[in-house]
């Protein structure tokens, strides 16, 4: 059974409390990713050329694929808690298992990309470098500045992946000593909520970054 | 006095005489008892300690360039100095002051005796979220010490991002850290208003400083993510060296105005929400009377809160934003005034033919409502774009914002402390040193701020550390003030500090007044309630604790 912690009355509350927590909390990630989100709109706006050539050089292939990982991710988190709420607890940690693996095989491919970038020069900075193209107006600096809100982004989306695995991490552990049941899954759907915010995210700035200008 | 006061002068029963009953204060007395404590109460007086210091830090900044500005040409700084004074008192005041004054002092202590709660809904995030609070106050401290930020408390960019040699990163940072304290008690309040209310306890039964509790958490968790991420890229920009908001790189400095205004104007009214929250409390209490229009006081809590986020661009009326774009920010901005007015009507309103004691809670109350009022108002010229261009940067604004800001916020807060010290301590202060406080502050503030009034409107500009000798007159009046003010903030403090010890003991409802919290001991007990309360009946019902009174004899 769940334990009742303090404040609380019933189980029942406490549990509608957590989810309402978690769902308080991704507003919060909503507004905060909102901030660049508009920065960025509002630098595409006014420089929609550097941006769109900014935007030809990342590598589709790999976003692409990539976007296919986390949605499968997000379903086997969503399958993972189905199982614990028909009390299958082998499943759980099975789709557990499966949704790091996928987070992981995001996290290397995005690695990979960035050394790619790194590679190119893309990076910004001192040695950011990036040549237009012969006859062209655009000004390299603003192409620094999409890869500039390419790589904040991107890099402050893996941050949230790596939190999101950690914490799966714990409840797979806690999951494999039987700690949850069908009577006590609010830290599982919390995390799933979590995760699938973070598969939203994504979900926007795969488009807004490598779709753009195609 | 009326017969109805004459009950809290009772001796309280024998067995509600403070340190008798086991209560939060006398469950430990380790310093670690405190420090890892999660009872709402605990924290809210860590709270309120740490707030305390850093109200005092801002307010000896200020009290050195008041000092300063008694000669035309400055007495006491170096310009570089008098910038780093203004900013400080500016970032500390508002950062870790005044957002979390209200909200996380009186806020964590009643919202859950408000409600019949046993606690927050999240304890442990509330004790972190104290802990957030201190690293970010400890960081800004830092960066005033060692070297101090001279951008003012706005970082306008590119001179904070590009030119500043100061400590913007250091203190942006704890800026940015203690925001998140802000963010988690904001969601911690949002999910216990939601979801621990006791049995009976519906929507419009709730005591209105609940009601702007909940709206100033709304703001909160709306628009703090927004400035921590404003203020990681200005970070961003000052390490790499690229424009995300400079001109010369491309950059657009409007945006970072844009970003940082969409958080700090809703920030005034994270402010301003809670005083008014704790007047409506006070008001009801001291007239003994049902507040007027209670629905409308808590619907306008809400509109305030969902307006705020649609008028930031009043403070940039001569930024070279669009004019059409300035237009609807101006008529966005007088609608603000709709709200706010609907609740000073109220309040008025339930002055009307109340039975008025003028006790210190209730004239902390009506100055509140004289100087926020008065803010108000300058609040509307300023609204209009022909007159802000004349006036904007200018003391007009500075007398403006401390209209709301001091005469608002630290009325209210200073009222709430004063109206629930003796639920806190379980003690009472003296009445005779605490109305004389509360009559220095309301004069040492007019004389402060309206001559500040006179000095923006004949053209003084802000932040400058020297000003031509016409001025003087009207410089030294405020410096003047200032310092009648500074004993008004300094005897509180003292006098408050003793009724710890001297004052006499409070009993469990010593005002009398209407609410949860007052039907628990004075210091409450750790798990606040004995048994959960069932609530039957409306907030404020001051008529029927009249019948009751009436009924037991006791009067």
């Amino acid at each position: 059974m769940a334990q009742l912690e303090m404040p609380f009355e019933n189980i029942e509350q406490q549990h509608e409390t957590n989810t309402f927590g978690m769902w308080v909390f991704l507003v919060t990630e909503v507004m905060f990713f909102g901030a660049l989100l508009s920065g960025y709109i509002v630098y595409r706006y006014e420089y929609p050329d550097a941006f769109a050539a900014g935007s030809g050089h990342l590598n589709l292939t790999l976003g692409t694929i990539n976007t296919a990982v986390l949605l499968c991710s997000s379903l086997t988190v969503a399958l993972g808690v189905r199982a614990i709420q028909l009390d299958q607890r082998k499943s759980l940690v099975f789709f557990l298992a499966i949704t790091i693996l996928l987070g992981l095989a995001f996290l290397g491919v995005k690695g990979t990309e960035y050394y790619l970038e790194y590679k190119e020069g893309f990076v910004p900075g001192a040695s950011f470098t990036f040549t237009s193209p012969v006859q062209s107006n655009i000004d390299s600096r603003h192409v620094e500045l999409f890869f500039l809100f390419y790589f904040i982004m991107t890099s402050v989306h893996a941050v949230h992946m790596i939190i999101g695995l950690s914490i799966f991490l714990v409840l797979l552990i806690r999951a494999w000593r039987r700690r949850y049941s069908a009577q006590d899954y609010s830290a599982i759907e919390c995390a799933g909520l979590y995760w699938h915010f973070v598969d939203i995210i994504w979900i926007f700035l795969y488009p807004l970054l490598y779709l753009i200008g195609r | 006095m009326s017969m109805l006061v004459s009950a809290p002068e009772a001796e309280p029963a024998p067995a509600l005489r403070l340190g008798r009953h086991r209560n939060y204060l006398n469950s430990g007395y380790t310093v670690a008892s405190w420090l890892f404590s999660t009872d709402h109460k605990r924290v809210a007086i860590l709270y309120l300690i740490a707030v305390t210091l850093f109200f005092f830090l801002g307010g000896a900044a200020a009290v050195i360039f008041r000092i300063h500005l008694l000669t035309p040409k400055g007495l006491l700084v170096q310009p570089e100095t008098y910038n780093k004074l203004f900013t400080a008192h500016g970032l500390i005041m508002v950062f870790f002051f005044l957002i979390p004054s209200i909200p996380a002092v009186l806020g964590n202590f009643l919202v859950p005796l408000m409600i019949g709660a046993k606690d927050l809904a999240f304890p442990r995030l509330n004790l972190a979220s104290w802990y957030i609070f201190m690293a970010g106050g400890t960081l800004m401290i830092g960066a005033t010490v060692f070297g101090g930020v001279d951008t003012g408390w706005t970082f306008y960019t590119p001179y904070s991002s590009m030119f500043s040699n100061s400590n913007v990163m250091l203190a942006a940072l704890g800026v940015f850290v203690a925001g998140f304290s802000s963010i988690l008690t904001g969601l911690n309040f949002i999910v216990t208003i939601h979801k621990m209310r006791a049995p009976g306890l519906t929507w419009f039964r709730l005591p209105l400083f609940i009601w702007a509790m909940y709206a100033t958490s709304i703001i909160m968790v709306l628009g703090t993510p927004v400035l921590a991420m404003t203020l990681t890229l200005i970070a961003i920009e000052r390490i790499l060296r690229i424009g995300i908001f400079d001109p010369a790189l491309g950059g657009d400095p409007l945006l970072f105005q844009h970003l940082f205004w969409f958080y700090s104007h809703p920030a005034v009214y994270i402010m301003i929400l809670p005083s008014m929250g704790v007047v409506t409390e006070i008001i009801p209490c001291f007239c003994r009377k049902r507040i007027f229009g209670y629905g409308f006081i808590a619907v306008s809590s809400l509109a305030i809160a969902s307006l705020s986020f649609v008028v930031w661009g009043h403070h940039m009326f001569v930024s070279g934003q669009s004019i059409y774009g300035g237009m609807v920010f101006s008529f966005l901005s007088y609608l603000v005034a709709i709200p706010s007015a609907i609740k000073v009507f109220n309040w008025t309103a339930t002055l009307h033919k109340g039975s008025v004691l003028l006790q210190t809670p209730m004239l902390y109350a009506l100055g509140f409502i004289g100087l926020f009022t008065m803010g108000g108002c300058t609040g509307l010229m300023l609204a209009a774009m022909g007159v802000d261009i004349h006036v904007t940067g200018t003391y007009f604004i500075v007398a403006h914002f401390h209209y709301i800001m001091v005469g608002g916020a630290v009325m209210g807060y200073l009222g709430g402390i004063h109206f629930w010290w003796p639920k806190m301590t379980g003690r009472m202060y003296s009445e005779r040193w605490s109305v004389l406080s509360a009559i220095l502050i309301f004069l040492g503030f007019n004389l402060t701020f309206f001559p500040q009034f006179v000095l923006g409107y004949l053209g003084m500009p802000r932040r400058y550390y020297a000003y031509p000798p016409e001025f003087q007159v009207l410089n030294v009046m405020s410096t003047a003030g200032a310092s009648i003010l500074a004993v008004g903030y300094l005897l509180p403090f003292s006098y408050l500090l003793w009724s710890l010890k001297y004052g006499k003991p409070a009993g469990p409802n010593p005002w009398p007044a209407t609410g949860l919290e007052w039907t628990t001991q004075s210091p409450p007990e750790t798990e606040n309630f004995e048994v959960t309360p069932v609530v039957s009946e409306e907030a404020y019902a001051y008529d029927l604790l009249k019948l009751k009174e009436g009924g037991s004899g006791s009067a």
